[in-house]
């Protein structure tokens, strides 16, 4: 297990590299000026000037380089400073978007909160909606509940977010007025009031996005409970005379929890790229929205940076994915 | 015809029906098997009706979608106009058979596009030992890259100089089709992968090889023909997902130009007025959502139909 692991951390490094490189090279070939926006009575010998200020004179090679370095060693040695107090950092160059001049991840760590909050809650929510409902859908196969479970997450995963999440707006606040159409992030938890209207802010975006997740992840529990009600062991349990709800509920349920993890865990990268529709959907200021503001603003920095945070939690997530597995499913040895 | 005759006729059948029934191709056990999936009939009814109206439609309902009618301008649902008009005074009704048409055309040619990528990769890595290790870790390098931030920056970066050179409609065309492809061909190239890996330990393959069929006939002639259900399932399914990130691309503000309709595309346009119109922003959703549900149905139908083992039960 220990080999695996590291055999497995080991490779995703050059995958990472990979990765940031082919992201760099998208950026790089792209014909998208980032002074596009200057205005055109600015005279070319500042427009100079600036281009060499933003680092672009260089050869792209150079600038790539540049980047890892500015990723991979200058920002955990700020994170560490900001964390401890130290100022080992001083000097050193951050990563800096184009387009506000502040460093891209101090952006990104004030947007970090607010997505992690709407997309972490919606998918703890529909896992725990998506469990149960498989279990049952398994456990009464072909039943009317059966039949209704499929259906609904038939239409979840066919009906795309941002539009469900234009009707619940329509419906919901406009034409009832229960719910905000507009996240307010600039709204503090003080008391008991302000709980309240964070919590009505957040009922939508995050039912769209549970809604979603629980359609794929209640059809995987189904599948995994139906392949394990079938096997030999549960008989041998019942027959030993263990009542049905030990049967099902610890003997069969946790056997077909284990494909179930994996795939919770793999599915946590994506939801990062859902998020960045219902992000758009609801006006929540979160990365996704960052990432979309910064595409049209040719901020190649925020760009770069974000786009490789996303490949990072992909990669990182399968690991765990196949960790989990192997730790999970005794019959399963990587070694 | 004597008595006799017609008496072993009579009885022929009850005796002879279960060993011996007329040859009939494959396709008609896969269609009665289909047809046994309610959902997927219903399905393939809905996505009939749609390509028809998109299809049909445009020369029944003659209106053109770019027709600007200042005097009916968000003119509500009537016989003139039977979705209504948005606030140019374009009629509804074309505009969604207009963007039907690109954004089902879309779907189709990106997951034909796909397919293709994923079945070469995964017959080549399936079949030759030696390119396997390769094509397998590229497989595996796409399957980690963030597809929708990259997916936008594609878009983004390349649709200005791809229109110069293949003009408005056809570049933004081109460039969707082949970004979404070349995006989504990773989960065909492991199914059949795994398929061909299985298929070559057969019997029949060392049979064919051992009168020296040469690799391409192989392929072409005992490999392909099996693992083309899976290939089908994938296919359906594709078609499903190629529109649904096509219109999310439109709705980021990110795909087709304004006066270029799809159904992603109208939904976005009409987000600003929804709540005064609320029925634009149903209207192109309905659409999409029928549209992948129904595929939806379709590929559940089939991926029963083609599997032997259920078939026939």
């Amino acid at each position: 297990m220990f080999t695996f692991t590291l055999r497995r951390l080991l490779i995703a490094i050059p995958t990472l590299l990979i990765i940031s490189l082919v992201i760099f090279l998208l950026l790089e070939a792209a014909p998208g000026d980032p002074l596009g926006e200057v205005p055109l009575t600015v005279p070319p010998e500042v427009k100079a000037k600036m281009r060499e200020a933003l680092g672009l004179n260089s050869a792209w090679y150079v600038r790539y380089l540049l980047w890892l370095k500015q990723f991979f060693w200058v920002e955990p040695v700020h994170l560490w400073d900001a964390l401890f107090g130290t100022s080992y950092g001083e000097g050193m160059q951050r990563v800096i978007s184009f387009q506000s001049r502040q460093p891209v991840m101090q952006i990104i760590a004030e947007r970090l909160p607010q997505t992690l909050i709407v997309v972490g809650l919606a998918y703890v929510v529909g896992v725990l909606i998506a469990l149960p409902i498989g279990i049952i859908s398994a456990y009464r196969q072909y039943s009317w509940f059966d039949n209704i479970g499929t259906f609904i997450s038939m239409i979840g995963f066919s009906v795309p977010t941002f539009f469900t999440g234009v009707v619940l707006i329509i419906v919901f606040a406009v034409k009832l007025h229960w719910f905000p159409s507009v996240y307010d992030t600039t709204l503090q938890v003080t008391d008991w009031a302000s709980f309240k209207a964070q919590i009505r802010q957040m009922v939508m975006p995050v039912t769209v996005l549970a809604l979603y997740n629980a359609a794929q992840i209640s059809r995987f529990m189904r599948a995994s409970m139906l392949d394990n009600l079938g096997q030999d062991y549960v008989r041998t349990a019942r027959a030993k005379g263990l009542t049905e709800k030990v049967v099902v509920l610890i003997h069969v349920l946790r056997n077909s929890l284990i494909p179930v993890v994996t795939v919770i865990a793999l599915g946590v990268p994506t939801i990062f790229g859902g998020a960045i529709i219902t992000e758009q959907v609801f006006k929540v200021n979160g990365l996704g929205q960052q990432l979309i503001l910064s595409i049209h603003a040719n901020d190649m920095p925020m760009v770069m940076t974000l786009t490789f945070i996303f490949a990072i939690l992909i990669v990182l997530f399968n690991l765990v994915a196949d960790l989990l597995y192997g730790i999970l499913d005794p019959r399963i040895r990587y070694d | 015809m004597t008595e006799t005759d017609k008496a072993s006729a009579a009885a022929q059948p009850s005796g002879a029906s279960l060993s011996y029934r007329p040859p009939r191709s494959q396709w008609w056990d896969v269609w009665d098997q289909f047809k046994t999936h309610k959902g997927a009939l219903i399905g393939l009814t809905i996505f009939v009706l749609i390509l028809a109206a998109i299809v049909i439609g445009p020369m029944l309902w003659t209106i053109e979608p770019t027709y600007v009618d200042l005097r009916a301008r968000n003119k509500g649902f009537s016989m003139a106009h039977p979705f209504g008009t948005d606030q140019l005074g374009r009629d509804i009704l074309a505009r969604m058979m207009a963007g039907g048409k690109v954004s089902i055309s879309v779907g189709m040619t990106a997951m034909a596009l796909s397919i293709l990528l994923g079945t070469t990769i995964g017959v080549l890595a399936g079949y030759f030992k030696h390119l396997e290790g390769p094509l397998m870790r590229m497989t595996d390098l796409f399957l980690a890259l963030p597809l929708l931030p990259l997916l936008l920056l594609m878009v983004t970066l390349f649709r200005d100089p791809l229109s110069k050179s293949f003009g408005p409609e056809g570049g933004i065309f081109l460039l969707i089709v082949s970004a979404i492809g070349a995006t989504s061909w990773m989960q065909t190239a492991r199914i059949v992968r795994g398929e061909v890996l299985g298929l070559k330990e057969r019997e029949f393959v060392l049979a064919a090889r051992s009168i020296g069929t040469p690799s391409r006939r192989m392929i072409t002639r005992h490999i392909l023909p099996n693992v083309l259900s899976p290939i089908m399932v994938s296919a359906t399914l594709g078609i499903a997902s190629a529109i649904i990130t096509e219109s999310a691309l439109s709705f980021l503000g990110l795909g087709f130009p304004p006066d270029f309709p799809t159904w992603g595309r109208l939904l976005f346009d009409a987000v600003d007025q929804m709540q005064l119109y609320p029925s634009r922003v149903i209207l192109p959703g309905v659409a999409i959502s029928l549209t992948v549900l129904s595929v939806n149905y379709i590929g559940d139908g089939l991926r029963d139909a083609l599997d032997p083992r259920i078939r026939g039960r």
